[in-house]
């Protein structure tokens, strides 16, 4: 068996509530995060941004700010080099417009100076000239054929005639006859779905420090999902080495998905090098709404038969993403991830991309996910509806299992989908009474997670100590569940272990914290390197005893003779062989480097109670639970964590959250006020229920749990709330005005 | 323009720093005093990132000049603690998980511990109304009111 296989074991460490590394110093205010570093000589910078959502800028004359007394850099679209087509120069062109402002908020111009006061006065003299172009924000105007273009150049070979070139990627997944399916069906529904764009809503504002030398390196502090990833695009956007740029991730004040790119580094970095000192950029809460990366917005069409008793003959969905000014792939995710929960005999899904007006949308926790099961979990439940079928038996009835082949391709190996609606079925929540004007809901969620590329390096200090060195920010507790495997693996206790995230310089390449994939890829790697280190104890072990090496065995956090021919010795802890090391050959550390595949899938189940006041048409959540398989919970109280957070999420974004655009294309609330999200007194305790079906692809049967949570929600409480006010909802967010619209049967 | 002399007491101790006439407290605090544990979430008054108290009082630092903390008694994150021994809220939110990024606790900490000087015995319902003016993106607040709970409790029980 191989070594990376799931083995059954009774853990020691893993799976018990440990206290984690960074505690402390985040209870205490000592945790650096993005904006709380400090350097003598350091600058402070700021962004001009566009106040139209398009216009070409034809000169932009910064003479005035230039001579201002202490600005030290200005800088422009202009200043940063040509480079090759692809992500970086999308990256380049969304930090510093060039020839087009593509969107409200696109950043235009940038100054550093000696104070921020010094910095605002300056942009105020920065004089830009535009010509303002007619815009597009919204999705099903962006794809009309005489629609204005966002960006030319973008449109792949296979998207289908008789759109605008806003247009520009084209997906398509699927497997079985379509006609045949719905023939055999008692009842097709088609609807149509939308989803309003929202954002991560990170409450740490994005902050980098950039400080480049005259030697042409650079160094940058900056709070990130991943710090290799910014390495590599700000050395392709600089046109440096990316040796010459050495990247250090702060603490980071929550992502979601959001900090996974660049939007103000590339800028930091060019101001320094142009100052000849440290420049500090930080955005400000409005910056973040208007010019970081929400999420897509969403027009979806969905088409689903079912028979009598339940069984879903074929479904189809066409999925409209748009994600601002510049490509992604969400659409793709969506399309892939649609109708992942079901085992279905013919099914489709077509996704298509769109260019709009509006920010760069980057990754939010399941990108593209949440709003396709919103819409598949809404009409599973208006068919469950029309039949008086219970929701969960419909689900259990077509639930993907075991040897399933997934509507995107793979067959599934064990996975967790049935066990979780077993235990939703089987839990208080769902035989609880309901009060007046309140309903149940309920639905299911997914995502693929991922592995990737990863590095750790896990050293055995002199006195016997641990430290392991990986390369991912951690964003929820992700250092402790580290040093918990690097305890389990090695049979030392959890304290002797200390986990540290290091700079680029430090560690080999790391893909960045997303896709669920740090407990499981980064805990994978650490599970090698302690073997690594044990079995090079268990060669110093041999070395003391003057024995074969073959003859060593390591067993309960000691290297013990394997048998009794070995001869007779007493075992050696490892704080005995790390004492002897210097004189044994030197210094004992295990290192693995690895592309991790076999990240295993995970479901979620969750029900929601709300109560509708048919006065106001406002919602109240009355009582939440989640059912998700974590493989097996490192952590549990972190899992737990990541459950209710993602429910908290996706209950703002059913009913609440959204990007408003005004008609000329002006995002109408880039602040907290207006964009409000869940706050404690809208929420009811958030219940998490684990379950542990262990990913066959990882040693202890770990796989990802950070965003299957946010997805189910849409729909759950959208079937909730149709359910309690008696008229299907087919939009979000469902704010009160929505609901009462559809109340009075608007 | 030329700064404002502010002379203060900040965690019991005297401070005094020089600021422009229109700096925020938490701009002061963060940037003259490096006191970084007040974090900026919005700069608009509504996540709360920036909870200190003034006088006893609990504030959002980014609503304050700094000019009027001249003669005040400001509290924040960084006193909390009396040395290495933690306060029972902090305990708590480390015992409970109550954090997952942790960009919100000091803010949390700060209002929860004016809560609990005021009403020593809140129901669930009281913490999160006190606490709806700081926000967490992070956890969904449950473990946050479990461990404000529970330090009441503790508290009580001293
Ligand atoms: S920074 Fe003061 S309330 Fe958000
Ligand atoms: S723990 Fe991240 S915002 Fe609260």
């Amino acid at each position: 068996m191989a070594l990376d296989e799931y083995e059954k074991r009774d853990f020691r460490v893993v799976g018990k509530r440990m206290p984690r590394p960074d505690a402390i110093d985040k209870v205490t205010g000592r945790a650096l995060y993005g904006a709380d570093m400090h350097v003598p000589g350091m600058l402070v910078g700021k962004i001009l941004r566009s106040p139209h959502a398009h216009a070409r800028i034809k000169a932009i004359d910064t003479s005035a700010a230039e001579a201002l007394e202490g600005v030290r850099a200005v800088v422009t679209g202009a200043d940063f080099p040509e480079i090759a087509p692809g992500e970086a120069r999308n990256v380049r062109d969304n930090a510093m417009a060039r020839d087009k402002a593509l969107y409200d908020g696109h950043a235009v111009a940038a100054v550093a100076a000696t104070s921020a006061a010094i910095a605002r006065k300056a942009l105020k003299l920065i004089r830009v000239e535009y010509e303002i172009l007619p815009h597009v924000t919204e999705i099903s105007d962006a794809m009309k054929p005489d629609a204005p273009v966002v960006q030319e150049g973008f449109v792949q070979e296979n998207v289908p005639e008789g759109f605008s070139d806003n247009v520009i990627s084209y997906h398509q997944y699927g497997h079985g006859d379509l006609d045949a399916g719905f023939a055999q069906a008692d009842k097709v529904i088609t609807r149509r779905f939308r989803t309003a764009a929202t954002h991560q809503g990170y409450i740490e504002p994005h902050a980098a420090l950039a400080s480049f030398g005259a030697d042409g390196t650079a160094d940058l502090w900056v709070c990130t999902q991943g710090h290799y990833y910014v390495r590599q695009l700000c050395a392709e956007i600089l046109q440096m080495d990316q040796a010459q740029l050495r990247v250090t991730a702060s603490e980071i004040g929550g992502g979601f998905g959001g900090k996974t790119t660049c939007f103000i580094e590339p800028v930091a970095l060019m101001l320094s090098k142009k100052a000849g000192a440290p420049v500090k950029l930080v955005m400000t809460r409005q910056e973040v709404f208007r010019a970081s990366g929400p999420t897509v917005s969403s027009e979806i069409e969905m088409r689903m038969g079912m028979t009598k008793d339940g069984r879903i003959t074929a479904a189809e969905a066409e999925l409209h993403y748009q994600g601002g000014a510049f490509p992604n792939i969400t659409v793709q995710f969506g399309a892939m991830a649609a109708f992942a929960c079901y085992d279905l005999q013919a099914v489709q899904t077509r996704g298509y991309n769109v260019l709009t007006n509006r920010p760069k949308q980057a990754a939010y926790r399941a990108p593209g996910a949440p709003m396709a099961i919103y819409a598949v979990e809404s009409v599973v439940d208006e068919l469950c509806q029309e039949f008086d079928l219970d929701p969960l038996e419909v689900r259990l009835k077509n639930a993907a299992r075991k040897g399933t082949k997934a509507s995107y391709g793979p067959t599934y190996p064990d996975i967790g989908l049935v066990a979780t609606l077993e235990a939703a079925q089987a839990h208080p929540h769902y035989s609880a009474p309901l009060g007046p004007n309140q309903a149940r809901g309920v639905a299911c969620g997914f995502w693929f997670n991922f592995g990737g590329d990863t590095s750790v390096s896990l050293s055995v200090d002199f006195d016997g100590s641990i430290t392991v060195t990986e390369g991912n920010p951690d964003i929820g507790g992700s250092r402790v569940s580290i040093a918990m495997m690097a305890a389990e693996e090695l049979g030392v206790p959890y304290e002797s272990v200390r986990a540290v995230v290091t700079d680029t310089a430090s560690l080999g390449h790391n893909e960045v914290t997303d896709g669920s994939r740090v407990t499981f890829a980064v805990g994978l790697a650490t599970i090698k390197a302690a073997r690594a280190a044990k079995r090079e104890m268990c060669r110093r072990a041999a070395k003391i005893w003057g024995i074969d090496e073959d003859a060593v065995i390591w067993e309960d956090g000691c290297a013990k003779p394997a048998g009794p021919n070995a001869g007779k010795f007493e075992p050696l802890s490892i704080k005995e062989i790390a004492a002897k090391s210097s004189r044994t050959g030197g210094p004992i550390a295990g290192h693995h480097e690895v592309n991790a595949e076999g990240a295993g899938v995970s479901f979620g189940v969750h029900i929601a109670d709300v109560e509708v006041d048919p006065e106001t048409g406002h919602t109240r959540v009355v009582r939440y639970t989640v059912f998700q398989d974590a493989g097996k919970a490192v952590h549990p109280d972190y899992v737990e964590g990541q459950m209710q957070g993602g429910a908290a999420q996706g209950i703002g974004w059913a009913l609440n959250e959204e990007y408003i655009y005004d008609e000329n294309g002006r995002l109408l609330n880039p602040g907290f006020l207006d964009y409000r999200i869940p706050v404690a007194s809208d929420l009811p305790h958030i219940d998490a229920v684990i379950l542990e079906i262990p990913n066959p692809g990882h040693p202890y049967g770990v796989r990802g749990v950070g965003e299957t949570g946010i997805v189910p929600p849409l729909a759950t409480l959208s079937n909730a709330v149709s359910r309690a006010i008696g008229r299907r909802m087919y939009e979000l967010p469902m704010s009160p005005p929505r609901i009462l619209k559809a109340i009075k049967g608007g | 323009m030329s700064k404002i002399h502010v002379k203060t007491r900040i965690n019991g101790e005297a401070a005094e720093f020089l600021c422009e006439p229109d700096e925020t407290l938490l701009e002061a605090l963060r940037d003259r005093l490096h006191l970084t544990g007040t974090k900026e979430g919005c700069g608009s008054g509504d996540c709360g990132a920036c909870s200190v108290t003034v006088n006893g009082r609990l504030v959002a630092s980014c609503l304050m000049l700094a000019a009027e903390a001249e003669g005040a008694e400001i509290g924040t994150i960084e006193g909390l603690a009396k040395g290495a021994e933690l306060d029972v809220l902090q305990r708590k939110f480390v015992e409970h998980a109550a954090l997952q990024c942790g960009i919100c606790t000091p803010g949390f900490l700060v209002a929860s511990k004016a809560l609990l000087e005021k009403n020593p015995d809140p129901t669930e319902e009281e913490v999160r109304y006190w606490l709806a003016g700081n926000l967490c993106r992070c956890t969904g607040y449950d473990k946050i009111i479990r461990a404000v709970l529970d330090a009441a409790a503790e508290m009580r029980r001293a």
